[in-house]
């Protein structure tokens, strides 16, 4: 059991043994208030994020690889090699030693898998009842390419959407985990790094990549709303191209969602020149974490609505934030 | 909130009439269900389930007729529709 | 899915809707009552198919949109107790109180929680015996089973901090409010298949005789939604007014006997104020008196001091009574929207404003998107 402490006694001894032990890097074992790191040539990339996922762990993954993979993921749809990450635990009093070493190895693991450094963090013992277990928050550092990704406002019409995965895994596999659904599956998330098929992507298709994004909380219809907004562009997509699991799909009916907007931790958006749709298939089919990719539409003239879904009846629909209570902590 | 969905009975946990309970799994997704007003369905079957509860179990050949009617659409004699035509005319 | 996905299929939608343009010669006007059904309606395009040879007038079917305001003011009130937790079905979470949604009350330190089953509630309860636990119980005749069940499994098991804030509402005394007004001008109603799957619609036929209407049992799916409207329109092309079963894999015309069996143990029928609608005699359902231990309306003995108020410029009861479109409503889409509700058929996911918000045609779009 861990007790409230601030820098005393007990939480050196916490550092010490646990998180050392568990990340242990030169880096990190040398202990001073600040990392030291080795210049770089060109840009630096950096991003934030916070991890607060209820439970704790999930088929497929737990708040650990998820804060790994997160924040490398966010690196490289920017175009940035991922290379050094801190990681900020704010632990709740009474959280079981067992369970801080278990997310400790699930994210040194998916560090050592994505070749990516911790070389700073923090630690902060809370009362019962605020952080729910576990919150984590990283910050992640990574060194830009030469040509990164243009970002959504290079999107052109006629330019191809595609998404490399099937979608909705993560949100309902995290669902699924939660006691109180009592729902079964053999439901996985699809948590993982996508450093390496994007930087694959980027090498073989240059400026025809016009921006990539993993599309976590609010899905595929997030991602395609902030990109519609970014270039003005109207962006659509055809259902019947989504790729959905059967599993997904189930639970999704059962509990009354749109897998277009569950949560994926593993699975981006991109939107590629026209021309260049064949190639980025190919390459995305290529990687593991990316060989179920598939085109699902492509960017128009600004018509009235930002996003528009084609159904498999009727006629295409502006596609909105969801209805109904947000889910809560898939993220 | 009218959401019923189709499932398949898969498992029997419970046949007592009132309290019963099965596992009914929906394309993969499991959820044990109550089965207390639908206590005749037997494994394999489907049923509809409303907020946890079973409701109705599928009449596999009711769900066949429209698929019947369609086929024979375009014939004379056009399309018989729905059964159960009785009632106050 | 099984059982879903070929009541999906594009080409015998076409099929069907070709022979619905077929069969009519004149406009027809038809209200379909559940919700659920307006949704399918138009998600798969079906209305806008259909325009200009079918009228479509979307009914008061959405349980969640009729709960009155004193009941989610009350549920507001238990949620802020900190002896109760509340759990209610995901859909009532946005709908506004005469104050605020529950989903604000919860964000101000309300004990709310969603669940997906009213047993799951009892469940919680049986979990956490320091909490009294209780359940929204809103819905139509389709949901009372499953909230009777739930009582009779606390009963069962001596779980004495369980209990239910009732709100359950009846279509048939409903749609007898709409045909006998004089406005009315629905010539044939498509009946709510999963209501049906319970009560069965042998008390439809009554209703059927006296005002000449066609009532079709209709189901949820592109499918069975347009066999229910071809049903419907070929009985007022030949003149005839009875009641039809289209979703006979699941309907019985006597119903599910020991769903009826169960909720009349539990509950009696009463009038009950429909929101946006007006009192509905014989409209809802309450427990019975020897089962007062499980109503929460007793238990807690809440009084409310304030006058009950809904946002003047919501049209909700007109919408809900088909009297204007959704889109006909000055603020629809300006004003109110789903994130800015001005009344409950709005934030529903059966509420006719939400369908008409969500699958409108992007060409109608008036907001920037």
């Amino acid at each position: 059991m861990l007790a409230h402490g601030e820098g005393g006694r007990l939480t050196r001894r916490l550092i010490r043994e646990r998180i050392l032990s568990a990340f242990g890097n030169d880096i990190l074992e040398s202990m001073d208030d600040a990392a030291r790191l080795p210049a770089m040539n060109g840009q630096l990339a950096m991003t934030t994020d916070s991890f607060v996922v209820s439970p704790l762990f999930f088929p497929g993954g737990d708040i650990g690889s998820l804060a790994v993979y997160g924040t490398v993921n966010d690196l490289a749809v920017s175009g940035a090699r991922p290379l050094y990450l801190t990681v900020s635990l704010i632990l709740e009093e009474g959280l079981p030693i067992v369970v801080l070493d278990r997310v400790l190895h699930s994210l040194a693991a998916a560090a050592r898998r994505t070749d990516i450094r911790i070389v700073a963090g923090d630690t902060k013992v809370v009362p019962r009842g605020v952080a729910d277990g576990l919150f984590i928050n990283t910050t992640g550092v990574g060194q830009l390419l030469e040509t990164p990704p243009p970002g959504p406002t290079a999107l052109q019409a006629e330019d191809e959407l595609i998404v490399t995965g099937s979608i909705g895994r993560h949100g309902m596999a995290v669902l699924c985990a939660r006691e109180e659904l009592l729902l079964q599956s053999s439901l996985q998330s699809d948590c993982g790094p996508l450093w390496e098929p994007a930087s694959l992507l980027m090498d073989r298709l240059g400026t025809r990549l016009r921006c990539m994004r993993d599309a976590t909380r609010g899905g595929v219809a997030a991602v395609l709303q902030e990109w519609a907004e970014s270039s003005q562009l109207t962006l659509e997509i055809e259902e019947t191209r989504l790729p959905v699991s059967p599993e997904v799909r189930g639970a999704c009916e059962l509990l009354g969602l749109d897998p277009v907007h569950v949560a994926n931790e593993g699975t981006m958006v991109v939107a590629v020149e026209r021309d260049a749709l064949g190639d980025a298939l190919s390459v995305l089919h290529s990687h593991p974490q990316t060989c179920d990719a598939v085109r699902i539409g492509r960017g128009t003239e600004r018509k009235l609505a930002a996003v528009v879904i084609q159904r498999g009846l009727g006629s295409p629909q502006p596609l909105d934030d969801p209805l109904g209570a947000p889910l809560p902590r898939i993220c | 909130m009218c959401l019923g969905i189709p499932g398949k009975l898969v498992r029997w946990i419970d046949h007592d009439q009132t309290f019963a309970r099965a596992e009914i799994e929906f394309d993969g997704v499991r959820r044990v269900c109550h089965m207390a007003c639908v206590t005749d369905a037997a494994e394999g079957d489907y049923v509809i389930v409303h907020a946890g509860i079973a409701i109705s179990r599928i009449a596999p050949k009711e769900a066949q007729r429209i698929f019947d009617e369609l086929a024979s659409l375009g014939d004379d004699d056009g399309w018989t529709g729905g059964e159960g035509r009785d009632g106050g005319e | 899915m099984k059982y879903l996905d070929e009541y999906r299929d594009p080409q015998a939608a076409r099929k069907l809707l070709d022979e619905i343009r077929r069969r009519t010669t004149r406009q027809w006007t038809l209200m379909e009552v559940c919700g659920g059904q307006t949704h399918g309606l138009l998600r798969y395009g079906i209305e806008s198919e259909l325009d200009g040879v079918i009228e479509l007038i979307h009914g008061p079917g959405c349980p969640v949109c009729v709960t009155p305001l004193e009941a989610i003011d009350f549920a507001q009130q238990l949620a802020l107790r900190g002896d109760v937790l509340l759990t209610s079905f995901g859909d009532m979470l946005r709908v506004p109180g005469s104050q605020q949604s529950l989903l604000e009350t919860q964000a101000a330190g309300g004990r709310i929680r969603i669940v997906y089953s009213p047993l799951d509630a009892v469940e919680l309860a049986r979990r956490h015996p320091d909490t009294e636990v209780v359940f929204f119980a809103v819905g139509f005749e389709t949901t009372a089973p499953a909230t009777a069940l739930a009582v009779k499994h606390a009963f069962r098991d001596g779980i004495d901090n369980f209990s239910l804030l009732v709100s359950h509402v009846r279509v048939l005394p409903a749609m007898e409010l709409l045909a006998q007004s004089p406005q009315n001008r629905v010539q044939a109603f498509l009946a709510a298949g999963h209501v049906c799957t319970i009560t069965g619609y042998e008390s439809y036929y009554d209703f059927a005789d006296r005002f000449q209407l066609p009532v079709v049992v209709t189901g949820f799916e592109p499918l069975d939604l347009l066999e229910g409207i071809l049903a419907a329109v070929t009985q007022l092309e030949s003149g005839r007014s009875c009641v039809e079963n289209c979703y006979s894999r699941s309907v019985r015309s006597e119903g599910n006997l020991i769903a009826q069996d169960i909720v009349r143990e539990m509950y009696e029928v009463c009038d009950r104020p429909w929101r946006g609608f007006g009192t509905v005699p014989q409209g809802g359902l309450q427990l019975r008196d020897e089962w007062s231990q499980f109503d929460a309306a007793k238990r807690f003995n809440m009084n409310l001091s304030l006058p009950v108020i809904d946002d003047a410029r919501c049209r909700s009861a007109d919408v809900l009574a088909g009297r204007i479109k959704p889109t006909a409503c000055e603020e629809f889409d300006r004003d109110c929207t789903p994130d800015r509700p001005l009344g409950a058929p709005m934030v529903s996911s059966e509420g006719a404003c939400a369908a008409y918000y969500r699958y409108r045609n992007p060409q109608q779009v008036t907001s920037g998107g």
